[in-house]
């Protein structure tokens, strides 16, 4: 197991409020990790360290170390290369006022690449990656708002496919789509961990349980519990896990 | 709080230990059936079978409803699933103890043999490694567990003596075959009542630990 991103002693403010708290946490190369945990825990807020988008948080202070393949994320590494390697799908879908082709082109065309060869190869490939090209194909021209959820979830996985990123960050993907879609997304995470490390935020156990390789429960700012996920919904350590992941918390 | 999931898993686990205590007497009283030759006493472990079998569609029928509703995870998941593998083990020892009764009636009509002296110890060991694992499990003792596991030695040594009992009868007399043939099957049954024991202790053990056989399950 190669570590793709490690998180080591991180502490995280935003003004007084401790947000996040001695976080240490190895996140492997071509896998899915899930983090569970009840809101404001910090989970979204860790996963969004990952590629600094706390940066643009007014009041936001962070120590510790964050690598990327062991360089240093806070260090001298480019916010533009980082996000590059390390994009990221949001809870709702957002896709661009635009057609579905030039949502999916909007990245490679920022980062230089206006062939238009070159930018239908990567809107094909983005758009099979994401499993949305079949239902499509036919209608690239047109507006990406006119599609539905389920689609316009699989069309912002394709935008940030189609940047080539090595991690993908997902911020609870499917709690805005309905159980078809959310199996679409489900089994796309399954496909794409072959090629990407997957990181993702969910307050659906049963979808953390199902998809993700690793788990790791998070209580006021700390991980209170990391490890396999067959192990830790079947048999957690700490008993705050298991009294939140039985629905006995609080 | 989940209060009514938290119901049905206190009502499942009121049924499993009425389910154990029903299979614990059946083999208690099968063996004193067979000891004192009670031709009612067979006939009453014959009849209450019916309750265990009954016991089993209904737990299955409550585990599987839970896993449906309520997902469990953890500790949950692992009280359901142990309750669905003990009830098939449970509702076999309730079968062959009414087997051991059939026989038993057989023989009352039919008398004439000596009983090996392994026998008697089996029986022993067998109702103590039934009555260990339900302890075990109405307890949850984890160290109770592992004792019927490794008693089921004892059981396996004392089938290989009765057996060995059996064949010397059979070499000296041929009279009385058909009843030597009961007894060596009553031997067999309580040699598999024990394994059935040895089962329940190993998921009594993974209910308590998450872990079968000393491997991690899932």
């Amino acid at each position: 197991m190669n570590t793709k991103i490690m998180v080591k002693d991180l502490e995280l403010h935003y003004g007084t409020f401790h947000a996040l708290k001695n976080i240490n946490i190895d996140l492997p190369e071509n896998e899915v990790t899930a983090f569970i945990g009840p809101s404001g825990c910090g989970k979204s807020t860790l996963l969004k360290s990952l590629n600094r988008m706390n940066d643009l948080v007014e009041g936001c202070k962070i120590d510790g170390k964050v690598t990327l393949d062991g360089e240093d994320i806070y260090g001298d590494m480019d916010v533009n290369l980082l996000r590059r390697r390390v994009g990221m799908v949001f809870q709702k879908p957002n896709p661009f006022p635009m057609s579905i082709y030039d949502n999916i082109a909007f990245g490679p065309r920022t980062h230089g690449i206006h062939s238009k060869r070159r930018l239908d190869e990567i809107v094909e490939r983005s758009l099979r990656g994401a499993a949305i090209w079949d239902e499509v194909k036919d209608r690239l021209d047109k507006s990406a708002l006119g599609m539905s959820g389920g689609q316009q979830q699989r069309l912002c996985i394709a935008r940030a496919l189609a940047i080539e990123p090595e991690v993908l960050l997902m911020d609870e993907p499917t709690s805005a789509l309905d159980p078809i879609s959310t199996n679409k997304v489900e089994e796309l995470v399954e496909d794409l961990k072959k090629d990407y490390t997957i990181i993702m935020v969910t307050h659906n156990m049963q979808q953390a349980a199902r998809i993700s390789d690793r788990t790791a429960f998070f209580l006021l700012g700390e991980v209170v519990e990391y490890s396999e996920t067959g192990e830790l919904f079947s048999s957690p350590r700490d008993k705050r896990t298991e009294d939140y992941i039985t629905g006995r918390f609080g | 709080m989940r209060t009514k999931f938290e119901g049905e898993l206190r009502a499942m686990h009121e049924e499993l230990i009425r389910m154990a205590s029903l299979a614990e007497t059946a083999i208690s009283s099968t063996v004193q059936a067979l000891k004192n030759m009670d031709e009612t006493l067979a006939h009453g472990v014959m009849e209450n079978d019916d309750q265990i079998d009954e016991l089993e569609k209904n737990i299955e029928r409550r585990c599987l409803r839970l896993l449906l509703q309520q997902q469990p995870v953890a500790t949950d998941l692992r009280n359901v699933s142990t309750a669905l593998k003990m009830i098939t083990d449970l509702e076999r020892i309730g079968d062959q103890a009414a087997d051991i009764a059939e026989v038993t009636l057989f023989l009352c009509k039919n008398p004439g043999f000596s009983m090996p002296e392994g026998m008697s110890e089996m029986a022993v060991a067998a109702i103590k490694m039934v009555r260990g694992a339900i302890d075990a499990f109405v307890e949850g003792d984890l160290d109770k567990a592992h004792l019927v596991i490794d008693y089921d030695n004892v059981v396996d040594r004392a089938f290989l003596r009765t057996r060995d009992e059996l064949i010397q009868q059979v070499q000296k007399s041929a009279g009385n075959a058909e009843q030597i043939m009961d007894l060596l099957m009553i031997a067999k049954y309580l040699e598999r009542i024990g394994d059935h024991a040895v089962n329940t202790a190993e998921w009594v053990v993974f209910s308590l630990t998450g872990e079968h056989k000393d491997a991690r399950v899932i």
